[in-house]
This record gives structure tokens, sequence and C-alpha cells, in this order.
């Protein structure tokens, strides 16, 4: 801990004044190249695995941040693509996944509760652990750290629960085709990529939104439907309280009214889920933000992403999320304030926001250096990376994922999973996560272990799987060298005096460890 | 749906009528301003049945219930929308039986037939373990309450339950949460006590709380249990401030849990009885800490199971045989509280009703007004509360689904005022879009 100081514990600490004399030498100074090497494997990473810390050393941090931030330049290993191409429902479209995975609750709606109930099962077990699988293997495996860290980040960003109806069918194919392609592209194609996704157009009800007596303005179609418009300024873009009213909102909703999702087109094949439907749409002129947008169809819709995108409170909001998210849970204002300006004058781009950020003093500042409490996600995926646990069962990570409070896709509201202590940190949380890790150390944890299928009435037992048996107990020195420079001496000398049994469990589950 | 447009209409054309609720006291007839529901019934009816007259039953009198003077509260929260109509059921009401012919449940004194509470009203046969206390006076129900917000989402509708603000998004935090951060503070970090995997909605805030794990499995002891593990643990974390509390904090919850946990197997074991099963495992559990240990005043349990679209059955079925064990868990939790029961008021409560009329499947679908129940020591019980809008057919909601007549906040907060004893100024924090001028004290305490 004294070298890595935290200002409450030394405020705690006042009467000792030795110690705040130390401390406040060893805060200022600057981090050195172990603990930078650390630094960016726990920011733009999910932590080092075995290896890692030595090999960003090695090419140094600069480069390091260079490679995340060009993730092309990355080759993907064979063995995950390999895994990736195998899931046989991930790789199929939209389009796909509607026809062959109804009967939906879409009109007419004529499917009986029972069939409903089948699809909804058959969706729980052929869709949505492929969904999972690819999250988790990509988080653990992927070279393009960076990649997985900011597709989570927009996922949460622009956030849709798997458990709502349709959304189930479809957030594998938002993450894959709409969020990580663009997680460091330019926002303004993420934001209309979003827009026009049918998991979003679902979850947010635009899909059924319609302009006021529109001539198919009818049953289920029939009024407009703020939901997305009043999401899109306060969560996506502009942020609460930056000056749009209600007024805005609505003027928002009837420029999207009419953008669908294209349901008797896709039952025919359609491979576009999105349509723009004007006999739904107001076709009238709206006042939106101070602006006038004629009425003009579908054009109406990309004018306002336009101007969402440029506008300042917009990038002042990403730019504060980005900070939260990368630096501290204390509000940086002059880094916040100069990130805003670069997505202004980069025309939002997000790589060049993070360029600045990486860049930034206050990134680097022994401050905010292992500081950031981990989410139970972060948590669960650097464990499985430091003891190089391979994922061959999802169930197991579903449930503890579960128990900590953070299942995958299971924010059921729009603004997604918070990522500061605040959120994260209370008592029970830390005894499961203790409790989870020690299940890491001895080789044989379920995650490691592929699931066999039940044998068939009157066939013989299965055999195993071949890769199911294979992993070995963890290591605690191979680990502690992983991990090295997190554990603080004094942890160290505590592991050190531990029985060997309880050692993996202790390196994991000790407050260094919790942090990132 | 413009939900915040809806609210902010609904507020203004109702602080005069119809969401005011009405505490009754004594014993009520029908209110006069429903004549028309019974003039246009009674042509149709008077061959075939003769209807009751409305009923709310009338409160047992009785002096005030000594506890230790700690106030607890606990919900108990029915996800996935109960059918309501068939908790509390308007036997009284032939438009109850022509509109769920297959589903109904039958009159009282027949078989499998409801539980006369009040003449008009009466109890799904299945909740029989709760008759005594009907009869004793400390169970009521708030009949045609809910959640203003329109709604048919589960995810959603629990979601504004949850935050206690309905039609709003992005609250941060659960009613409960702030419900404890108001209350006065108290080192321990066993205030509020959740059983389940993870902290839901309805607790989620600043805070601490401590969640148990439920079912047989709760109290095994696991590898943190272990004092030569925990003592090394603490000695990690000794050096950090604000982990090592929590850490602590965590410790000290997990050892009470632990202890109680021994020492009522050996209750079990000398009363020779065996384990309750399912629900009343956990209720068992949590009546026992929270009688134990007057530091946990909130208790919050989740059960589901409710989403009864298909072949929900009448006095017998699926929805019989999911009320049965709740029944059993909820008057296991009274037993459990022992002298703490005159302290606590348990509240159930779920998303939204079901829709008045039976669907083509022998079940209901997604509706609107529901039953909110209370029991405790101190609870003006025998009695049903709110004001009956009716259900024939211009008195549903949309033509469809019973109407709600109280908030669901006005109990809560009626709740939160007279029995947790929160002052005018923390209630504005603990129901922000539902201040102290929206106060509408249900008369449902002794």
């Amino acid at each position: 801990m004294s070298t890595r100081p935290r200002l409450l514990s030394i405020a705690l600490l006042l009467t000792c004044v030795a110690a705040l004399d130390a401390n406040a030498q060893t805060e200022q100074a600057p981090l050195n190249d172990a603990e930078k090497a650390l630094h960016v494997l726990n920011r733009l990473a999910y932590g080092p695995r075995p290896g890692d810390v030595d090999a960003v050393r090695h090419i140094g941090v600069k480069r390091y941040i260079e490679q995340q931030l060009n993730p092309d330049s990355l080759p993907m290993p064979p063995e995950l693509t390999d895994k990736l191409s195998a899931l046989s429902t991930y790789q199929l479209t939209s389009t796909q996944l509607y026809q062959q995975y109804g009967p939906p609750s879409f009109p007419p709606n004529t499917a009986t509760p029972e069939e409903k109930n089948m699809a909804r099962q058959r969706a729980n077990k052929d869709i949505t652990p492929q969904v999972h699988a690819a999250r988790l293997w990509l988080a653990t495996e992927s070279p393009r750290q960076l990649q997985e860290v900011m597709t989570e980040f927009w996922f949460n960003h622009f956030n849709v629960f798997e458990g709502k109806e349709w959304v189930r069918y479809w957030d594998g194919e938002y993450e894959k085709d709409v969020l990580r392609p663009n997680a460091l592209g330019n926002f303004r194609q993420l934001l209309g990529a979003v827009a026009h996704h049918p998991a979003m157009l679902y979850y947010l009800d635009n899909w059924l939104s319609s302009g006021v007596n529109t001539p198919e303005a009818k049953g289920r179609f029939k009024g407009l439907n703020e939901n997305y418009g009043r999401e899109l300024l306060e969560l996506h873009t502009m942020g609460v309280d930056s000056g749009y009213t209600q007024a805005d909102v609505i003027s928002l909703a009837r420029i999207l009214s009419g953008w669908t999702i294209d349901e008797k087109g896709m039952k025919d094949g359609a491979q576009q889920p999105f349509i723009f439907n004007p006999r739904r749409h107001d076709a009238g002129d709206k006042l939106f933000l101070g602006q006038t947008i004629k009425g003009s169809g579908y054009q109406e819709g990309e004018q306002a992403l336009d101007i969402l995108a440029r506008h300042p409170a917009t990038a002042h909001f990403i730019a504060a999320k980005l900070v939260q998210y990368f630096v501290s849970d204390q509000p940086q204002p002059a880094l916040s304030e100069k990130l805003a300006r670069r997505f202004m004058s980069s025309n939002g781009d997000i790589k060049a926001v993070l360029h600045t950020l990486f860049d930034s003093p206050e990134f680097w500042a022994r401050s905010n250096y292992q500081t950031k409490f981990k989410t139970p996600y972060q948590y669960v995926v650097s464990s499985l990376r430091a003891t190089a646990t391979p994922v061959l069962n999802v169930k197991p990570i579903d449930g503890v994922l579960n128990q900590l409070g953070q299942p995958l896709y299971g924010w059921l509201t729009p603004e997604g999973y918070k990522f500061s202590e605040e959120a994260w940190l209370n008592p029970d949380a830390l005894l499961r996560r203790i409790n989870f890790v020690n299940g890491l150390s001895n080789g044989k944890s379920p995650i490691a272990r592929a699931e066999t299928p039940p044998p068939a009435p009157g066939s013989a037992p299965a055999t195993p799987l071949p890769n199911s048996a294979a992993t070995v107990a963890v290591d605690p020195q191979q680990l502690i060298q992983t991990l090295t420079p997190t554990l603080a001496p004094h942890s160290l000398s505590t592991v050190s005096a531990a029985p060997a049994n309880l050692q993996v469990g202790l390196i994991l589950g000790g407050p260094d460890f919790m942090k990132r | 749906m413009n939900r915040r447009d809806f609210i902010r209409h609904l507020g203004l054309s109702t602080t005069g009528a119809i969401l005011i609720p009405v505490g009754l006291s004594g014993c009520v007839v029908a209110p006069a301003s429903k004549p028309q529901a019974k003039a246009k019934a009674a042509p149709i009816a008077a061959a075939v049945v003769s209807d009751s007259p409305l009923s709310y039953g009338s409160p047992l009198q009785r002096a005030h219930a000594a506890g230790d003077g700690t106030p607890r509260m606990i919900v108990v929260f029915l996800r996935g929308a109960v059918d309501g109509l068939n908790v509390v059921v308007p036997h009284g009401d032939h438009n109850y039986y022509k509109a769920r012919p297959g589903i109904a449940v039958s009159r009282p004194g027949t078989q499998n037939g409801a539980i006369d509470l009040t003449g008009y009203f009466g109890l799904h046969p299945a909740l029989q373990a709760l008759q005594p206390y009907w009869d004793g006076g400390q169970l009521a129900f708030i009949h045609a309450s809910g959640s203003p917000d329109m709604s048919r989402s589960h995810f959603e509708a629990q979601d504004y339950m949850e935050t206690g603000t309905p039609g709003q998004h992005n609250t941060r935090d659960g009613w409960m949460n702030r419900m404890l951060s108001v209350m006065a503070p108290s080192s321990s970090p066993m205030q509020a006590l959740t059983l389940g995997e993870s902290v839901p909605r309805i607790l989620t805030g600043r805070a601490v709380v401590a969640n148990m794990p439920t079912g047989r499995d709760a109290t095994r002891p696991t590898l943190i249990d272990r004092p030569e593990v925990n003592q090394t643990y603490a000695a990690l974390y000794a050096q950090d401030a604000a982990l090592g509390k929590s850490y602590r904090d965590g410790i000290s919850a997990r050892k009470e849990l632990m202890a109680d946990a021994s020492s009522s197997e050996q209750k079990a074991a000398n009363n020779g009885a065996p384990l309750p099963n399912g629900l009343s495992i956990d209720t068992s559990r949590l009546g026992r800490l929270m009688r134990s240990n007057p530091d946990i005043r909130l208790g919050f349990i989740a059960v589901g199971g409710w989403d009864t679209h298909t072949n929900q059955g009448n006095g017998n079925g699926q929805l019989a045989n999911r009320l049965r064990p709740l029944a059993d868990g909820l008057t296991t939790l009274a037993r459990e509280l022992g002298p703490a029961f005159n302290d606590t008021v348990i509240v159930v409560m779920s998303e939204f009703g079901r829709t008045f009329r039976e669907n083509g499947n022998g079940g209901t679908d997604h509706g609107h007004g529901n039953a909110m129940w209370l029991l405790g020591g101190n609870v003006r019980g025998r009695s049903i509360y709110g004001q009956w809008p009716g259900i024939d057919d211009n008195a549903l909601n949309e033509g469809r689904d019973l109407a709600i007549t109280t908030d669901f906040r006005a109990v809560l907060a009626t709740l939160a005022e007279k029995h947790m004893r929160i002052g005018d100024p923390a209630m504005q924090k603990l129901f922000p879009q539902y201040g102290a001028g929206n106060a509408h004290a249900l008369n449902f305490l002794v």
C-alpha cells in the first residue's frame, strides 16, 4: 500500500507524520516501466495474461497503445477465429434469426402462447449461449483488447436488454456488426448504425412509433412513441440537463416516426431489417434544438443525427464518460474539456479522442494508478486471463456474473451498467468474488470443462470431449509473476506466509487485484 | 407511448377524484358514486344470481400491540404479475363469473370456493393458511392499486415499482435503498437484507445492503467461513480503508447468518421437525434474523412464477399451486418474526394485474390494477382498503383491466410515514415525484 497510497487513506493517517511524508513523496513519483505496462494492460485491456507485462515492457507502452488503437494491425489467432466461425447461430443475420427462430410476437400476433414459449426456449438454448461465448472468448483471448473494452463501453452506452423479447435474437449481431467494427471509429457512424439496428429499434420501441394521424397509424402502431427520442438525447448523445426540452424530445420522435423494422420484408427474406415507412411518418416541419427541419421524410432523421453528433453537449458527455471509464471516478474537468475539444475538432473520431486521453498526464498520474474498482465483469474476465483459464463452458461464468449483479446483456434499463466503485463495492460482493477466485485455483473449475451433453436414451454414456480435462492447478509463483507489480509488498508477504493451497485465492481475492 | 406526459396528465386530472385513495374504516358499503354499475348489471343478473352489495369488511377494533419499538418492513415482490382478481375475488359481482367462465374461483360455500372475507370479496382457497390473520385483524388488502404508468412490460413495470418513479427510466436507486439512507444512521452492515443472489433494483443505491443466498445451500459453509481463511484475508485487507471496511462488514454479516443457521438447525433437530420447503426455508431464516437482530430494518424477497397466460386454473390448478407455498412462506415468516411481528409490516406487491377476462388459453394476459397485501401485528386488518372501481365494462381500464384507484406509492408512503416514522422532508427523497403534497393517509395501521 505504501507505494500506491490513496488520498483517503492518507487523510486517515494524518497523525502518522513520517508515513505521510513517505507517501507524499511516492505519490509524486512517475510510474516506472513495469507499473506503466500494468496500467495499460489494466485500462486498455482486461488485465494481464501470463507474459503480457513483460511483452508490453519489451515493445514499450507507446507502441502497445498504437497497436491497440489500430486493431487491424493485430492478427487474430486462428484458433479464436475458427471457434467463432463454428458458432452456428452467432453467424446468422438478423433476418435469418427472425425466420428460423419464430414465431414472434409481431403483428398479426397469431402465435399461441405455447408457440411463443417454445420459441423463447429455443432462443435461450440456441442463440444466447453462443452470443455469450463469443463475447467471453474475445474478451479473454483477443489480442485486440482495446477493441473489446470499447465494445463493452459502447454496449453499455447504447444498452439493450437481452430479456426484452426480440432483443435476445438480435443483440449478438448488434454487438458483432454495429458496435465492434465502430468501437474505435467515427461516433456519427456508430450512432447511425445503432439507430438502424432492429435490436435498438425494438428495445426502445421506435419500431412502434407513428406520426399522429398518419395513414398507417393503427392498432399497435397507433401513436407517437417518445421512448427512443428521449434516450437518444438523454443517454446516447447530449446527456441529461444539457439544454434540450420536452418539445425537442417530441420533435425528435416525430422526426424518427416511421423508422421501423421491416418484419414483413424479413419474412420474405429481405436482408435489411430496417425500413423507413413514409405512411407512418409525420411529414410536417419540426423545430429541433432551435433549427427548423423541413419535412423531407427519411432524411430528417439523418439530419437530426448529424446535429446531435456535432453538438458540443454530446462531445462533453462522451468525454466525461470516457474519463470515468479510463481514468478516475472523480471528475477531471480539464481532461474532459480537452477530450471534448478533440472530439469536436476530429468530427467524433473515437480513436483520436482516445489517443489524446492516453497521452494525458492525468491518465499516467500515480494518483490514478490502481485506483479503479473493477466491475464484476472486469474482475471475472481479468481473473480468467491471469490464470489462463480456458473458457470451455460459459454457464458457470453466466452464473457468477449473475451472482455478482452484472449478468451479460442483462441490464434492463437503457442507461447500462455503471463503471464506478460506488455501484459495485459492497460487502457481500467482496466475499462472493473471493469464493469465485478460490474455485479457479486448482484447475478443476467447471469453466474449463466443456459441458458433456446428456447421453441419448438407450445409448452409451458420452465420452468426455478431448479438450475438457487438460487444465492444471494454477501455480501461485507464476501468478505473482504474471501480475507483478499488482501486489503491494505488504500483500506479497501476507500471501507468502499463507498455506500454499490458499495463495492463488489470496492473490486474486485480495484488495490489489480488485482494482485496476 | 408517451409515459411522462401520461403521468402528468393523470396527475392533473386526478388530484380531485380518481387517484385519491379513500381510507375506509368501519363497515362500508358501496359508495354512492357507483350506482350505474349495479343498475346496469341488475336486469341481466336478477334471474340468475343476485349480486352482493359491495362491502370492504369491518376492521377488527383493537389496541396497538406492543413490540420492541423498532419498526421493520418486509417487501415480498411477486414477479410476473399475479392475478389479483383471483387472489382477492369479487365473488359478489356476477360480471366476474361472466368474464371468467373457466378460471373464476367459485362462490364461497361451493367446492374449492373462495373463502368469504366481506360478503363481496373473498380469498383464494389456496391462501387458507392466511385466514387466521384476516380473522385476527392482522391482514388487509388494498384492492385496485398499482402503478399509474400504463406499461404492460414486466421489466419496465417492475423497474418503475422498484425505483418508485413510474414513467422515469433513469432513476439510479431503488426506493428501499433511499428509505435506508433517510433512516437513522447505523454502523451495522445488516440494516437491509435481501434474499437472493444479487441486489435487486429496489435495494440498489448508496446505502449498504446485505444479501443472503437462498435455499438449503445458503448456509453451507464456504471457504471464507473458515476462521484461518478469513483472518488471512483480513490481514490482506487491513491496509485498504474502503475495501477493508467492506470486507469486515461482509464477514460480520456472514457470521451472523451462519450462527443463525446452526442454531436453527439445532432447533429443528430438537423438535424432530423436518425443514420447511421452498420459500419457507428462506422466510423462516429471514424472520429469525430480523427477530434476533433489530438492526435489520428492511427485508426483501422476490417470488416468481405468476405470469399465468395459459391454464391458470380456478380454485385448483397452476395459480393455486403457486399461492399455497406463498401463503405457507408468509405464515412462516410471521411466526418466526415472533414478538417482532408487532413491529413489522409485510407488503406483498406485483408489477401489474392481469386482464379481467379469461383469454382463449384458460389464462390471463398483462393487465393493470392489482391488490396489495399487508400483513403485520399492527395492520388494521380484516378490511379491504382503497376504492373499488367496479368491474362492469364501463369501469374497466381500457375496457380490459381492473382500473387503478390507489397509487402504490400512496400505500408505501403511508407505511414510510406512519409505520417507519420517516419525516416530511425525507419523504420527498423517498418518492421524488410524489411529494408530501400528495400524501394520502390510508388508515390501515393500528
